[in-house]
């Protein structure tokens, strides 16, 4: 092995952002190694194991599961709204009217979409002034809450390009002000605009490009980091309840005022 | 690994390197091309090389039907046809702020945006020229935009190219 590459990679792990990711310690020991196997969401779906005050039943305000509960919703909605849903600019309004009037629980399912997209947002922001507040950002939880925040942008990014589908006069000029927000990046604002678009103006190329990221990449990008996210907590030590804390963690934690 | 370098010393003066590390060379580099190509690659497919989209250059028919002080909005070219006193102009309808498509209002004699509320100057407020920026948060004026007559007396608008302020076309 490249000597030196070794040595930055050996320094790389005993950093802070390399612990607070990968907490099987260093070294190169045969229970390291297979620490490394067994502590990987993706080499290791279920956890090793699980200490019992991690599967404590907590009262907690359940922001996190119901902003799940409403990610679930969207999903299936979603997947039967592309049932009826076109996303050719001559059909993507009149098949919007279509599930509005004429699909059988058309309306029903499209509020409900539209509904659960309102919520969803609402209580990841909620979940993360929650979790803020509480302190439960701290170690050993800090990179369950970098998560966190990707997730907050996946959110957002799934919106956004929600808003255009329906291909009326509000979903084109919320696009056209947003794209022309994106192209305010120096240097490479305009470039950043082009590619999401697919052209110089919000028409067919980028209601095909929204439809795209909105039902198969984004999606499917959450739902990658939201398995991290819910491994991590069962590794982090189960949800954040102060009685449940062990004595270390409350004795080094700072005093912050009662919520 | 590392004990195994441990005895043997490179410096400046003995650059030499064993196979093993020439290899790892080797596969670090080929990776890192194949990664810049993957990067090009990528760029290059999202790019559209053949776009569908109207032409710049709008023809907006014959100067007789603008009346003499009037502001016309053709809301598919989205530019504005101007027919003052000096001669026939056009200024782009699109907002220099974040897009939105102006409107024309007569009763005030400027160009107000709905969005975010910027107002350009068109014959009101004296002194201004036309397509500057009154108030609002539009950073830049509307742009004057290259207008010509056909060889049919038409007036001819090329949305891509834009113009130095106060250039009149004279019918």
């Amino acid at each position: 092995m490249n000597g030196t590459l070794t040595k930055y990679f050996d320094e790389l792990q005993k950093s802070r952002a390399w612990r607070s990711v990968f907490r099987g310690g260093t070294g190169k020991s045969t229970l390291r190694n297979s620490m490394a196997i067994q502590q990987n969401v993706f080499l290791h779906l279920l956890s090793t194991k699980v200490r019992k005050r991690m599967l404590e039943f907590n009262a907690t305000w359940y922001l996190g599961t119901l902003t799940l509960g409403t990610f679930g919703i969207l999903v299936i909605t979603g997947i039967l709204l592309m049932l009826y849903y076109h996303p050719s600019a001559p059909q993507a309004y009149a098949d919007t009217k279509d599930l509005q009037f004429v699909v059988s629980s058309g309306q029903f399912l499209r509020n409900l979409h539209r509904w659960s997209a309102h919520a969803m947002v609402f209580l990841v922001f909620a979940h993360m002034f929650r979790v803020f507040y509480r302190g439960a950002y701290r170690p050993p939880r800090e990179f369950n809450w970098v998560i966190g925040v990707v997730l907050l942008l996946f959110t957002l990014l799934l919106s956004y390009t929600g808003y255009l589908l329906p291909w009326d006069q509000l979903a084109f000029w919320a696009i056209t002000v947003g794209s022309n927000i994106a192209s305010a990046v120096p240097l490479m604002g305009d470039k950043v605009r082009f590619l999401m678009l697919g052209g110089h103006f919000v028409n067919a190329n980028a209601l095909l490009r929204f439809y795209v990221l909105h039902c198969m990449i984004l999606p499917l990008a959450a739902l990658f980091f939201i398995a991290i996210h819910f491994w991590r907590i069962r590794k982090d030590g189960g949800l954040y309840a102060r009685h449940s804390e062990p004595d270390v963690v409350m004795t080094t934690a700072p005093a912050r005022p009662p919520l | 690994m590392a004990e195994e370098n441990k005895d043997r010393v490179q410096t400046a003066a003995n650059p030499a390197i064993d196979r093993r590390e020439f290899f790892l060379r080797i596969g670090l580099g080929s990776m890192g091309i194949a990664a810049a190509g993957t990067a090009v690659f990528a760029y290059q497919f999202l790019s559209p090389n053949v776009l569908y989209e109207p032409s710049p250059v709008v023809n907006m028919g014959k100067p007789e039907s603008y009346q003499l002080d009037s502001v016309t909005l053709d809301v598919d070219a989205r530019i504005f046809v101007i027919h003052a006193k000096e001669g026939f102009f056009a200024l782009n309808a699109v907002c220099t702020h974040l897009g939105c498509l102006t409107a024309w209002k007569p009763d005030l004699g400027i160009i107000a945006c709905p969005c975010h509320g910027s107002k350009f100057a068109v014959f009101q407020p004296a002194g201004k020229t036309p397509g500057e920026k009154i108030e609002g948060p539009a950073p830049k004026p509307l742009p004057w935009l290259k207008m010509s007559l056909s060889d049919d007396g038409e007036l001819i608008v090329d949305r891509a190219e834009e113009i130095r302020p106060q250039t009149f076309v004279r019918v």
